[in-house]
């Protein structure tokens, strides 16, 4: 469906492919909310997920990193491969995962602890700080990363959920930037935010790209149009398109894609 | 049509009000005055409880006392002169009688008090703990023997109560315990300082007494077997409550198995704590032969009743942690273990601290599951020594203690069940304005 597109750009192509998922099937209980999906999701590349409500994205990314273990009902099919191994092989414990593959909420949902705290938590269960001292270069590391540093700096101390919606969600960001991950997975970050500290959060996801290969839900298709560089359209549990950003906008190739982005569905 | 028929309707104004919204006004006016005379019954209820063992209560924190020099002859005391211990333990407490009296018939001469009352009559007026509370002295000491040593005695019950308006002359006509110049005598003792009615600690601190002796009768010790039963109740209803609330809560499957399991604990909550009572007694006293009326069988019996009330509260306010936190640690990589004793449990906190408190508070105030495994009817008549005799040797507890003074003949002791009332309802308000302290402070909102 997307070897076409790929092949030839061949720019896109050079990258290294992060996630490849092949003919993945979710089903909750006896409803199959994922139908055969097959993607294969870049390294340092934004990959939006678009699509209408109830159409699977959030739960195609959320088998990403197994947070779907957490739900009794759901049962995954098909193979996700990161970096060339299967991250539901028996062997694989979802909690070494989940360190890979960090994950920022739909609602920002910072610890009601101080600001340092939230930072700090990945890396003290990770064990990736090994004094006092390297903990807060990593705080303040990933603080900057999550462009929030300046804000916070002279209250590190305070709790994270006195902050403004649009500071907890980087604060958020930067929380799952501090254990080092390789993959950032953004459900519907913005959702809860207005336009300005959306603004600020699109900026960060573009920064983010250089160091992470981020995938991104929204709901926005401007915003998948302004910070991603590939745009998967999901409609009723099917994987409809997948391709640089600025064809499937411009140019999509399925009927759906289009009455969609032209706001015919959904 | 519906044009026509919409302009044949009068036009109303917004000024005077229709039939239907007076009436819905008027029903609004009923129930808001249902509530507030509801609500007025209530307090009135309250009101008149709390002013009903206050007024009956409050007395028996006082007691009349009567101080008296008694001389310790050694010619009654220690007929040897040796200062033999185990001679001077022979002496019984009929060999101090004759010393009270003694000691009355100088106070008299001293205070120059005409009576004609015998010198028996006039000790009398002493409770039957004052020679053993001269022996208990003596035994401890005796290098007292030959001294001249301060008392102060209890005063009989029936003159404690003539003091607290509770007996009169009229009503002693056929009391064989007491006498109208008894009574002549205690007033001219009154004026003179002699007979005074005071605050008494003991009864809040000290033991039960005999039925003989309401006037010595304290709480202390009950109270002392209600804190073991606690420590038993908190030792193990907690950590067993808590844990099994996280389980069933955090990572239990859900299905039938666990739907049974949560039904139960409903179900227990609201069994009938006689049947835990008599569960106790089949288990722990018959079977386990764990010893009778002890603080620590108590304990066991009241852990199961506490059990169902601490889960309930613990997974409720399990619940109320949102699951984003959750969410948050795991998809940072902490295991299920570690997002639940590191963020889930310390929110969840207050709540499960609340509910711990209160039924703590509920176990404290149980009477009918002691009343099966023997802690009812039994006298303690000695604080215990340490923490196994605490646990272990035979106690009461404080509202069986109250059950008991209750159902005693001597009235003395009726105005000691109240009093004993008003000492547990302190402890309960304590401990569930902590809790609703604690709810205050610590909640979160979300």
């Amino acid at each position: 469906m997307y070897d076409a597109p790929i092949s030839s750009e061949s720019a896109v192509s050079q990258k290294d492919i992060k996630i490849a998922a092949d003919k993945v099937q979710v089903y909750y209980g006896d409803n199959h909310a994922i139908k055969d999906v097959s993607v294969q999701i870049e390294d340092k590349t934004v990959t939006a997920f678009i699509g209408p409500s109830g159409c699977g994205k959030s739960t195609f990314l959320r088998t990403l990193n197994r947070m779907n273990d957490t739900i009794d009902i759901c049962r995954v099919e098909g193979d996700i491969l990161l970096d060339g191994e299967n991250i539901y092989d028996a062997k694989v414990d979802p909690v070494q995962l989940r360190a890979k593959v960090g994950m920022v909420f739909q609602k920002p949902n910072p610890f009601p602890k101080s600001i340092y705290d939230n930072i700090a938590y990945g890396p003290r269960i990770h064990g990736l700080a090994n004094s006092k001292a390297d903990l807060d270069v990593i705080v303040e590391k990933s603080l900057r990363r999550g462009a929030i540093w300046d804000e916070v700096k002279d209250r590190l101390h305070a709790p994270g959920t006195g902050l403004s919606g649009g500071q907890q969600q980087r604060l958020c960001i930067a929380r799952a930037v501090a254990t080092e991950p390789e993959v950032l997975l953004m459900d519907e970050p913005c959702s809860a935010l207005d336009p300005i500290a959306t603004a600020q959060v699109e900026e960060l996801i573009d920064e983010l790209r250089e160091s992470y290969s981020v995938v991104i839900v929204t709901h926005s298709m401007q915003q998948a149009a302004r910070v991603s560089q590939k745009t998967a359209f999901f409609h009723l549990g099917n994987l409809v398109e997948y391709d640089d950003t600025s064809k499937i906008f411009t140019n999509p190739q399925d009927e759906r894609t289009e009455s969609y982005i032209t706001g015919r569905i959904g | 049509m519906s044009d026509s028929s919409m302009s044949n309707t009068p036009k109303t104004s917004i000024h005077t009000l229709n039939a239907r919204t007076k009436k819905r006004n008027a029903s609004e006016t009923r129930f808001k005055a249902y509530g507030i005379a509801a609500i007025a019954a209530g307090l009135m209820m309250l009101v008149v409880l709390l002013v009903t063992i206050v007024g009956n209560g409050y007395s028996a924190f006082t007691q009349t006392f009567i101080s008296l020099e008694v001389e310790l002859l050694e010619s009654k005391l220690d007929k040897k002169g040796n200062r033999n211990i185990e001679d001077i333990k022979k002496v019984s407490t009929f060999g101090y009688t004759p010393l009270l009296q003694t000691a009355f018939e100088e106070k008299v001469a001293e205070l120059g008090i005409e009576t004609e009352l015998s010198k028996k009559e006039m000790a009398g007026i002493l409770s039957k703990s004052a020679a053993a509370e001269m022996r208990n002295l003596v035994v401890e000491d005796p290098s007292q023997i030959g001294n001249k040593v301060a008392f102060t005695f209890l005063a009989n019950s029936r003159v404690d109560g003539y003091l607290k308006g509770r007996v009169t002359r009229e009503s002693i006509a056929n009391d064989k315990n007491i006498s109208v110049a008894q009574l002549d005598f205690v007033d001219q003792l009154k004026e003179q300082g002699v007979v005074v009615k005071r605050f008494n600690p003991d009864f809040i601190f000290g033991a039960d007494a005999s039925d003989q002796r309401p006037e010595a009768a304290g709480i202390g010790v009950s109270m002392a077997g209600s804190f073991f039963m606690m420590l038993v109740v908190l030792g193990l209803a907690l950590p067993i409550g808590v844990a099994a609330s996280i389980y069933l809560e955090e990572f239990a499957p859900k299905n039938w198995i666990t739907d049974i399991i949560e039904v139960n604990i409903s179900n227990l909550a609201a069994v009938p704590s006689i049947v835990f009572g008599i569960l106790g007694l089949a288990v722990f006293i018959n079977y386990m032969h764990l010893p009778q009326s002890a603080p620590l069988v108590g304990g066991l019996v009241l852990t199961l009743m506490t059990l169902p009330t601490i889960i309930i509260s613990t997974r409720a306010s399990l619940k109320a942690v949102p699951p984003s936190i959750r969410d948050a640690a795991l998809g940072l990589g902490a295991s299920k273990m570690q997002s639940v004793f590191h963020h889930v449990l310390p929110l969840a906190a207050p709540g499960i601290l609340t509910g711990t408190i209160i039924g703590l508070a509920q176990a404290l105030g149980e009477t009918a599951p002691l009343l099966l495994i023997g802690m009812i009817g039994f006298i303690a008549s000695n604080p215990p020594s340490g923490f196994a005799e605490g646990l272990l040797s035979p106690n009461s507890a404080m509202p069986a203690q109250i059950y008991e003074w209750a159902k005693r003949a001597d009235p003395a002791f009726y105005e000691r069940a109240w009093g004993g009332i008003i000492i547990l309802l302190v402890f309960l308000i304590t401990m569930n304005t902590i809790a609703v302290i604690l709810r205050r402070r610590f909640e979160r909102r979300w």
